[in-house]
């Protein structure tokens, strides 16, 4: 095995660097999971308030029919979402250990030495297998404490880590295809968005008896998820989920043999000889558009999804009282269909941060790889250069919510017959995230413009706002806590009162911060 | 005419490192000036400083009669840099890159654009993530001499450049007639390019002037077969190193010195003699020691 001779240091290089960030993401899935066994199980003691609980058409999409009304069943299905994030933080983890190392040429210093021409896969997939079974061992243990049935412990642990092991060898085959890093990110992400939307699809038509129930049986997301820990416990599923594994690790080992060291499948085409571009915001459109693209496609089919889903959802509680009368406590005083939308409309504008986050990082990304530097050694000035950014995290995020309003209003239109009522309405609850989304670009701005070393932490703004968001919608949360999200301060539409105050007070804020940053950008030594 | 770099008492600190630690440097107008120093010795900070991205904590700097840092984006007009790391956006053709970055600087000559790409021998269709480093380094190379400046500040500018193309530099710097700031440690290059050069060390310049008038500050040896003792030579001041080897005598002399002992040898009556200038590796491998500082 000449191919993968030097795996074992290259692992030992592996775990060097992500010795902090490794244990860190383990420990932290295990804690968050392990403590909602005790957390649920005082909110929810009997089956009867798990059941109704777990009814909700909106949680239905978000983490799938609940299995049974066991206390283990029940808290496995409230956590629904952790399986899809191991797979987020295990297909990013490969892709940066492969192709990252190639694109920066790090790897080619290292395929000098006696390394193996797999080695590098090899010890990628070997730590982020090991890492996730590791997971998957301690999450078993840590349920098991909590009184929890072996067996159904064993099986939860089974469903994170191969989620894990799936889209670590998905990140694999991605990591082969393209040259460049980004790229290979966003073939992987979009084959986890799009089992989880598979999954939310087929699960919420199946719920509403609608005929796309068969939609996830497509999604491994799914698979995993039908284990049913702490239910039938099937095993066969975790032994499908390790078969796909194999055959894609299969697949990425048998492309990488085919092509050269830092190429990717298919040769870079040649550019044209002379550019068009010539300002600051050309390139920033350069530079930006896949991911405006990307976001807004993802955004739409979001928006499909949930319009389309909607009247089912409306359909279904109508029929029942207690839903009805839960929904309405929740905060839906204009209807049913309303609240959920409203609900919707909430997720949509904290994913819409991220993408506000992720665009004003660039500017990171460019001052640290050393492209900022000729930009602004020639007559751009650093406010026009961050200028060219910022249009595209400020406006982008508006697109994305746009394109999602306008889907969801002709889905949901569609659907009841009536698309000119309810397109304006969507268009204009989707649009009304705005406020929130910009002060949280804002403070990736200021952080960007005073602390540029530490820019990776403006993505705690979305994930707070996220965390915020899931569990005050489940368990009652004090309100300091709630208020630091600046989507509590939004107003519930459709269908909720709207009220000037907030909002220009969101706006003043996201200005007064987003301004002291600049400032502090303009301030400071570039690159730092 | 005012010089078109003027710097003095630079400091710059990043946390308890010093960077620069009272550095001066004066760069005449249409000059080619060399910049010389060790690894880390601030040459990069000080060309950060004089684009305006870089702060100073103490002392003044001028660049074409300008503040660097509150006249940035007029004085960018006037000047092209190429960083010694060059790095470009991947899924960006060499061609877009150099139109690019010379638009963004006030406009490029198209003309001079082709002539310098067919002088390098730069495919400019390729996409950067394809060039080599010293590609990379031609397409800022090409986006700096098609510009229209009267400023170059150049950092490294041939560390991935082959021989061949390392020759077609320096023919484009000859060809400039511009003011240039040569930050290099290629000797060969710093010596058939620069009119003057500053030598600094730890964040001060340790030397400035022409290359002759530094070569005074080392030592010249010299290799002599004498007719008599040589009584004398070595209290002279200035003789270093001084061996005897059957009539044969091998030692260094400080350049400035050079008379008198030359004098002393006649007067001992010499057969044969050699005597080697000090080679540029000799000058810089002395200043670039720590203890060389005067």
């Amino acid at each position: 095995m000449k191919s993968l001779a030097g795996t074992g240091g290259l692992i030992r290089l592996i775990l060097r660097r992500d010795r902090i960030v490794l244990p860190l993401w383990i420990v932290l899935l295990v804690a968050i999971s392990v403590s909602y066994v005790k957390e649920y199980g005082d909110l929810f003691p009997t089956p009867d308030s798990r059941i109704k609980y777990a009814s909700n058409a909106g949680f239905i999409t978000l983490y799938g029919e609940l299995s049974g009304s066991s206390l283990g069943e029940f808290v496995t299905w409230r956590l629904g979402f952790v399986p899809v994030m191991v797979g987020l933080i295990s297909l990013l983890t490969v892709i940066r250990h492969t192709r990252v190392e190639e694109e920066t040429g790090r790897r080619e210093l290292l395929g000098a030495t006696v390394i193996g021409r797999h080695a590098q896969l090899a010890a990628a997939l070997t730590t982020v297998f090991g890492a996730n079974l590791i997971l998957g061992l301690v999450l078993a243990l840590g349920m098991h404490s909590q009184n929890l049935p072996v067996a159904g412990s064993v099986a939860i642990g089974i469903v994170y880590a191969s989620t894990g092991w799936f889209f670590a060898a998905v990140g694999a085959v991605a990591a082969q295809l393209t040259a460049s890093a980004g790229t290979a990110r966003g073939i992987a992400i979009g084959v986890l968005g799009g089992a989880y939307v598979l999954r939310a699809a087929g699960d919420t038509s199946a719920h509403t008896d609608g005929p796309l129930a068969w939609l996830s049986y497509l999604s491994p997301i799914a698979w995993a998820q039908r284990i049913h820990p702490y239910a039938e416990n099937r095993w066969w599923l975790g032994v499908l989920m390790l078969a796909a594994t194999i055959a894609l690790t299969t697949t990425a080992v048998v492309l990488a043999t085919r092509r050269d060291i830092g190429a990717g499948l298919l040769p870079d085409k040649l550019g044209p000889a002379d550019g068009t571009l010539g300002s600051p915001l050309a390139l920033a459109w350069r530079l930006h558009r896949g991911l405006l693209a990307a976001w807004t496609v993802g955004f739409a089919l979001l928006g499909l999804l949930f319009g389309g889903v909607a009247k089912g959802v409306g359909d279904m509680m109508k029929d029942d009282p207690t839903i009805q009368e839960m929904f309405q406590r929740m905060g839906g005083s204009a209807g049913l269909i309303d609240s959920f939308l409203a609900g919707v409309m909430t997720l949509v504008g904290l994913i819409a941060s991220a993408y506000a986050v992720q665009a004003t990082l660039r500017m990171r990304v460019e001052e640290s790889s050393g492209r900022a530097e000729p930009v602004l050694a020639t007559a751009t000035s650093r406010w026009q250069w961050a200028a060219s950014h910022l249009v595209f995290s400020l406006l982008g995020p508006a697109v994305a919510l746009l394109a999602a309003g306008v889907a969801e209003g002709l889905a949901y239109g569609a659907a009841i017959g009536d698309v000119g009522g309810q397109l304006p309405r969507l268009i204009g609850a989707a649009l009304a995230q705005l406020p929130a989304v910009w002060v949280l670009a804002a403070v990736a701005i200021a952080i960007f413009g005073f602390f540029p070393q530490a820019s990776m932490i403006s993505w705690a703004g979305p994930t707070v706002c996220i965390l915020i968001g899931l569990v005050s919608a489940g368990v009652a949360t004090a309100g300091w806590i709630r208020n630091i999200s600046p989507f509590t301060h939004l107003p519930s539409l459709p269908g909720g009162s709207v009220s000037a105050g907030p909002l220009i007070t969101l706006l003043a804020i996201a200005i007064i911060v987003g301004f002291a940053g600049l400032v502090g950008l303009r301030r400071r030594d570039l690159p730092a | 005419m005012p010089a078109a770099i003027s710097t003095e008492g630079l400091v710059k600190s990043f946390g308890r490192t010093f960077a620069l630690d009272g550095l001066d440097l004066t760069v005449r107008t249409g000059e080619v000036h060399g910049f010389l120093g060790p690894n880390g010795a601030g040459k990069t900070t000080t060309i950060r400083i004089l684009l305006g991205m870089t702060r100073a904590d103490e002392g003044t700097a001028r660049v074409l009669d300008g503040d660097p840092w509150s006249d940035a984006t007029d004085l960018h007009r006037r000047l092209a840099y190429v960083p010694g790391d060059v790095t470009l956006w991947p899924n960006l053709s060499g061609g877009e890159a150099i139109d690019l970055l010379g638009r963004m600087r006030g406009g490029i000559d198209k003309k001079r654009k082709a002539e310098l790409l067919e002088r390098f021998d730069l495919d400019p269709r390729k996409k950067a993530r394809a060039y080599s480093k010293g590609n990379r380094q031609k397409v800022a190379l090409v986006a700096a001499f098609a510009s229209d400046v009267e400023l170059l500040l150049l950092d490294e500018p041939t560390s991935g450049l082959d021989p061949l193309m390392e020759e077609v530099f320096r023919e484009v710097v000859q060809e400039t007639g511009r003011t240039v700031l040569l930050s290099s440690h290629i000797l060969s290059e710093v010596e058939a390019l620069c009119d003057r050069v500053t030598i600094i060390r730890a964040g001060r310049a340790v030397e400035s002037g022409t290359l002759s008038e530094l070569r005074h500050l080392t030592r010249t040896s010299i290799q002599a077969e004498l007719v008599g003792p040589m009584n004398g030579l070595a209290q002279l001041t200035g003789v270093h190193d001084l061996r005897e080897d059957d009539g044969k005598v091998q030692f260094d002399v400080d350049t400035d010195e050079i008379n008198p002992v030359l004098r002393r040898l006649t007067e001992i009556g010499v057969r044969s003699l050699v005597s080697q200038p000090p080679s540029l590796e000799e000058l810089f491998l002395r200043l670039y020691e720590p203890e060389a500082v005067k």
